[in-house]
């Protein structure tokens, strides 16, 4: 067997594995918005369909293939069905270079950092498509928002990335989880407290979720970029934005939390990745049932004015830092 | 060019041709609404923005027409005042009442004492629901959720009240020309009893959840002002007015019915912003229990203990003449004109929304902010679509 081959296979069996991961994902996390929604709300949350409704998103995902696709008239036809397919295609590959285990790695790259960063983006790429091919005017107006808010929010994301990768020396995944191994003082977040912080912020902005859910916005723009999507047309945006989640979750645990490390010597697992990450998308969604949403000038003003100075004051200092 | 042929130019959306001829480049011309989540209901306003700056702004009515007014001189006098329970969902009592008053005052009737004290009771309640519904779906508009969920809570525990003397739960028609249609029981009174403590402790916590949150206090303070010269010049009334500091309350500036009696504040502020409207209507709540609780403890020592004077006639026939009565509702001054030819079917019903003029400021408001704050100047005017496209 040739070593493209030796390298193929592995590649495919870990993107199916991503792909598995990304559905179960979404399957999981709409059942858990839903009740912990209920719960916040005060009222059952889905209790009909399976013991506790877990059946739920289950029959959500029929409902939403079962419905027409609607492409509105004059539509650029490419355009406005490649969008939600460019949203969902590249999380996928988002999956790969994160270490979920001591073994659970879908792919080994030394710039898997980089590589997460740049495919990241191409998330407001689609969204763009999307409202741009929509032949909607909320549809323009929430791409036109999109834009500069992906924009913005990918700089801080990158500056704090950054200070970890001085820090460690590598853009490499699995090296920096190593460099946390030992017990819970060794974690990152000790250390670039500051950083953690811009990160989480920035990690809202960049998921386009609330209270940053300006692109979306319903009372707003309607619905913003996807107005128009029907059907699976909609639930393919739903699913990338879920796996967006799920990505900067697991790359916030990896890069602060320690990864699949756990608080003592000696106890690691897939299990504790899991569960920080679940933790956080945990606090998104308590944060999107609990704020009003932000307007779009404030939206802007947090980064310029906040999150981007403190990010690149936490940089210097840290270069400043490691060079003394 | 013919008339016909302008007739064919004029096809299509005339609102929106009139709009559009005075578009500038490079702005976009988009509805808000009929269809719009943040509208309440079928309120479109057409707006012309340059980037999320708005350049202009113009409500357009018509898509609930349901000919109200008109409907008014084809029934009966009686058999018209469910129509007034439809043209405010929110507060149909008050509409109620501005209604039988109007025809009380037509006919010289004297209503029974325990009579008025129960239709405060029953109005200032549903003015409670009116706010809460308003205060949950702003909230809504600034995109939280949660809350309307919280007010609904509460919301059906005043409804469950209000079953009891009128044996409906939204659009109320049980006042009647000479009093009111059915008394509250004991239950009732237990009711209100116990869900006045509760609430009491309910305002301090939405203060603590959602007033004081940074995110909304940005999103309102500041934003849509509308001062006193502008309140005058459009007519606006009830919480928009009061929240630009002018205390203008019928219930105080010209009591009517048993108001007099009681003792409760006029809150207003002076920020005439949206900020300014919401606390307002939070401080209202408060006030609306105070008499609450008032008309509860003058309500056994009302005079006769009945509570409607002589039934009118199904069909009856006030004398030849005109009579206007006004109330305080929840969005301000409600009033109805009407006319009486002597025959059993009024000759003319003229109906004062005070949401029509509360939105005719909004046009105004709204111009140079951005789409966001567009959204949270027509959620503090509490619009009742059916009330201003009556």
């Amino acid at each position: 067997m040739n070593v493209f081959l030796q390298n193929l296979i592995p590649l495919i069996i870990a993107l199916i594995g991503a792909m598995i991961w990304l559905a179960f994902n979404a399957l999981i996390l709409v059942y858990c918005e839903r009740k912990f929604a209920g719960h916040i709300q005060r009222r059952p949350g889905p209790f009909e369909v399976g013991p506790h409704g877990i059946l739920q998103p289950l029959i959500d995902g029929v409902k939403l293939m079962g419905k027409q696709l609607v492409r509105p008239d004059n539509a650029d036809p490419v355009l406005y069905w490649l969008a939600p397919i460019l949203s969902m295609l590249p999380v996928l590959l988002l999956y790969m270079p994160i270490p979920y285990g001591p073994v659970l790695t879908g792919m080994e790259v030394n710039l898997g950092l980089l590589l997460i960063l740049a495919f990241s983006s191409f998330n407001g790429l689609a969204v763009i498509l999307a409202g741009w091919a929509s032949n909607n005017k909320w549809g323009v107006l929430g791409a036109a928002r999109a834009v500069s808010q992906t924009v913005a929010y990918e700089i801080p994301l990158l500056l704090t990335v950054l200070t970890i990768s001085f820090m460690t020396g590598t853009l490499n995944l699995t090296e920096i989880t190593a460099l946390q191994a030992g017990h819970i003082g060794h974690w990152f977040i000790w250390k670039q407290p500051l950083a953690f912080l811009v990160f989480l912020i920035a990690m809202f902005g960049e998921t386009n979720r609330a209270p940053f859910d300006l692109a979306e916005a319903e009372s707003e723009l309607t619905a913003g970029f996807h107005t128009e999507y029907s059907s699976m047309g909609f639930g393919l945006f739903f699913m990338a934005e879920y796996g967006y989640m799920v990505v900067m979750c697991s790359l916030c645990t990896v890069l602060f939390l320690g990864g699949f490390h756990g608080p003592i010597p000696g106890v690691e697992g897939w299990w504790w990745m899991l569960a920080k990450t679940y933790g956080l998308l945990f606090v998104m969604i308590w944060a999107r049932w609990t704020f009003p949403r932000v307007r779009f000038d404030q939206l802007l003003n947090i980064n310029w004015k906040w999150l981007l100075p403190l990010a690149t004051f936490n940089l210097l200092a840290t270069a400043l830092i490691i060079k003394l | 060019m013919s008339a016909y042929q302008n007739l064919e130019q004029m096809k299509g959306d005339f609102y929106t041709q009139k709009f559009e001829a005075g578009k500038q480049d490079g702005t976009l011309i988009i509805n808000l609404g009929p269809q719009h989540p943040s509208t309440h209901g079928v309120l479109r306003v057409v707006v012309e923005v340059d980037g999320e700056y708005i350049v202009r702004a113009e409500p357009v009515l018509g898509y609930l027409h349901r000919m109200h007014e008109k409907m008014g001189e084809t029934q009966t006098w009686g058999g018209y005042i469910p129509n007034m329970g439809r043209v405010d969902y929110g507060h149909a009592m008050a509409w109620n009442w501005a209604y039988v008053g109007a025809v009380e005052k037509l006919m010289g009737i004297e209503v029974p004492e325990r009579a008025e004290y129960l239709r405060v009771i029953m109005t200032e309640f549903n003015r409670l629901t009116s706010h809460l519904l308003w205060w949950g779906a702003y909230i809504l508009d600034l995109g939280a959720f949660t809350p309307i969920l919280y007010a609904f809570e509460d919301r059906e525990m005043i409804l469950d009240i209000l079953q009891r003397p009128t044996a409906s739960r939204l659009t109320y028609s049980n006042f009647r020309v000479g009093g009111v249609q059915m008394d509250m029981d004991d239950k009732c009174i237990e009711l209100i009893k116990a869900f006045i403590p509760h609430f009491r402790e309910r305002l301090p916590m939405y203060r603590d959840l959602v007033t004081d949150n940074l995110i909304l206090r940005r999103r309102i303070e500041g934003v849509g002002i509308m001062d006193q010269d502008m309140c005058r010049r459009y007519g606006c009334t009830g919480p928009v007015v009061r929240g630009a500091g002018i205390p203008y309350d019928l219930r105080k500036d010209e009591p009517y019915s048993v108001y007099d009696r009681f003792d409760f504040d006029i809150p207003t502020q002076d920020s005439a912003c949206s900020a300014g409207r919401y606390h307002v209507r939070l401080d209202e709540m408060e006030q609306s229990m105070r008499i609450i609780e008032q008309a509860l403890e003058q309500l056994d020592s009302a005079e006769g203990g009945h509570i409607i004077k002589k039934a009118p006639k199904p069909a009856m026939k006030p004398p030849v003449g005109e009579a206007y009565f006004a109330v305080e509702g929840g969005r301000g001054k409600i009033g109805v004109y009407v006319v009486s030819d002597g025959t059993k079917v009024p000759y003319r019903v003229k109906l004062r929304a005070p949401g029509f003029s509360n939105l005719s400021a909004f046009a105004e408001a709204a111009t140079g902010t951005i789409l966001a704050d567009a959204i949270a100047i027509l959620g503090s005017l509490d619009l009742i679509i059916p009330e201003i496209d009556r």
